[in-house]
């Protein structure tokens, strides 16, 4: 397994968020994270990419023990985060994001990787001088995803990507997903829009109030009656 | 073989702009005195201050408060080593570098504690720490005298290079080159040293790393940034240069008091760094030689009524706070980036609008 998590533990204060999960990513898969709102997909999310301490459980990233592991250190590591809210630089320009995103890499790569993310997601280049402020909310996700690609990362996680977004700009991200996912990315999404996630991906978690409820390849959960019931309104 | 127009007139420029700096001193003291030649020092010694206070507030965002504390720092630890305080006499080229070291020492100790402060808080926590330095150096004569306490250290070593003293004055080529006009000419280095480093400072990894966190220090993070580190080293980076300054006022004035470094003094600086232009080099440098220079004007405010009413109305000091104060909420209104702002700056401010 790439990503490892065991009895995973996250509390803000007194409260438990996450009550002990598991949680495991191998090279290669997309993998959804989806459940309702509060159920503690975004904490495990954040601690996961290290902004927020564990409070129990243990972990691992290609074989490296991840629970200790400060935040810039797993992105050199090549666990990436995309954050809830995107979280682009917005006074800096479009090729200025791209090229923090490649801050943690010291080869010489960068400009060929910049040209590659052009070619991902046109609409950037076209704009690669204005200010990411300006650009719109879908345009703000292709960067934030751009930009962590940057870092080549060997587990992407995505929080939210289509929180904000209309229906086809939506699908227009999550077309994008498959297409990272296809040229080889591991890729962790946490996402509200259960029948989304569950299509473009192969695995799923389903999380309630801080625990792992159901897990299972994503057509099954597709099926399953409970998560129709529950998540995708039937 | 002629150059391309535009390398000409670079060329040109360039030449102009040194025979200028180098004349200087000499057509001031000429024209208007040699007051207005210790007015120049001081701009220039104001001018490596707000280079250094840029590197913290312009490029990583961290509004600071007390910057003049490692300006009083670079003095007090060259005074006490380079006076009859101790009876210590080390050359300066020991002592302005210890003083960065020392400075730089001094930011990582405000910086550690305060690495989750931002905007306000910090500015809060810095102004403390400002006053903190200030009230130690007024302190510390008892139970063991450091540092003299208010009447501070006096009969400090001038800075001797060779078996040149910079204090001394000298007939060369039959003009007359006093301790204004030397120093004038190592502080004019120093100053240009000082924007040649924060320039390749700005435009380096770390320089970009700064500016991370100050666009968005979660984002910075999520960026592989070491942010804890960045901004100790923003701390410390720009408190040497204060420490620079430091010492190459006492050795200067000759003379040291917790009087020089008081609250006032940082707000001035941070004035200089913002009305100059928030992280552009050449602006915080126009700022500081303004913010000097403009107040001296005002000396003659001071006979002009004399002479026109017969009486003295508006005493300088007051008028001198007065101005400055309308200065800044004009400038608030009007030009928020600043006299001289970075291109980068000039745009998000209209993107704003």
């Amino acid at each position: 397994m790439l990503l490892e998590a065991a009895k995973l533990e996250v509390a803000y204060g007194g409260i438990r968020a996450v009550k002990g999960i598991d949680i495991a990513v191998d090279s290669g898969e997309l993998v959804a994270l989806i459940g309702a709102n509060g159920a503690g997909k975004t904490t495990t999310l954040k601690a996961l990419a290290g902004m927020l301490p564990w409070t129990a459980g243990h972990g691992s990233f290609d074989g490296k023990p991840l629970r200790e592991m400060p935040l810039h250190q797993r992105v050199r590591q090549g666990l990436v985060l995309v954050p809830e809210g995107r979280g682009v630089f917005a006074r800096l320009s479009i090729a200025e994001n791209l090229d923090m995103g490649a801050y943690a890499r010291r080869d010489g790569d960068i400009a060929a990787d910049m040209e590659r993310m052009y070619a991902l997601f046109p609409r950037l280049k076209d704009r690669r001088t204005q200010l990411a402020g300006t650009l719109s909310g879908g345009e703000q996700q292709m960067l934030a995803m751009a930009r962590a690609l940057m870092a080549r990362p060997r587990l992407l996680m995505l929080d939210e990507p289509s929180m904000g977004l209309a229906p086809m700009v939506v699908e227009l991200i999550f077309k994008t997903i498959r297409d990272v996912s296809a040229q080889g990315v591991t890729i962790l999404l946490v996402e509200q829009n259960a029948r989304l996630a569950l299509t473009i991906s192969q695995r799923a978690y389903v999380m309630e109030s801080g625990l792992v409820t159901l897990s299972g390849k994503a057509s099954d959960l597709l099926d399953n009656p409970k998560v129709r019931a529950a998540y995708l309104g039937e | 073989m002629r150059l391309p127009a535009s390398q000409a007139g670079k060329l040109a420029v360039f030449t102009a702009l040194a025979l200028l700096l180098a004349v200087l001193p000499f057509g001031t003291e000429a024209l208007l005195g040699r007051s207005w030649v210790r007015v120049i020092d001081g701009a220039l010694l104001f001018s490596m201050l707000a280079i250094g206070l840029n590197v913290v507030v312009g490029y990583a965002g961290l509004l600071d408060l007390g910057f003049i504390a490692f300006f009083g720092i670079g003095a007090y630890s060259y005074s006490l080593l380079a006076s009859p305080q101790f009876g210590l006499h080390y050359p300066f080229w020991v002592l302005l570098p210890l003083g960065a070291v020392v400075a730089g020492l001094f930011g990582v100790i405000l910086g550690a504690p305060t690495l989750r402060l931002r905007g306000d808080y910090l500015a809060i926590v810095t102004l403390g720490f400002g006053e903190i330095i200030r009230i130690f150096l007024v302190n510390l004569n008892r139970p063991f005298n450091l540092t003299n306490g208010p009447q501070g250290i006096t009969l400090i070593d001038p800075i001797r290079i060779g078996g040149f003293d910079l204090s001394k004055t000298y007939e060369v080529f039959g003009m007359k080159v006093a301790a204004v006009h030397s120093y004038y000419f190592l502080f004019l280095l120093c100053v240009i040293a000082s924007i040649i480093l924060s320039l390749r400072l700005e435009n380096s990894r770390i320089g970009r790393a700064w500016i991370a966190i100050r666009e968005d220090e979660v984002a910075a993070k999520a960026m592989g940034i070491n942010t804890r580190n960045i901004k100790l080293l923003a701390f410390a980076m720009g408190a040497s240069f204060g420490g620079v300054s430091g010492g190459l006022f006492a050795s200067f004035q000759g003379f040291v008091s917790p009087e020089s470094f008081k609250l006032m003094d940082s707000i001035m600086i941070v004035c200089m760094v913002v009305l100059g232009g928030m992280g552009h080099v050449p602006g915080v440098v126009l700022g500081a030689i303004l913010l000097t220079a403009l107040p001296e004007g005002l000396r003659y405010v001071q006979p002009l009524q004399q002479s026109l009413f017969g009486r003295v109305y508006v005493d300088p000091a007051d008028l001198r706070m007065l101005l400055f104060g309308l200065a800044l909420v004009l400038m608030m209104r009007f030009r928020p980036q600043g006299l001289w702002p970075s291109k980068r700056r000039e745009h998000e401010l209209k993107g704003e609008a």
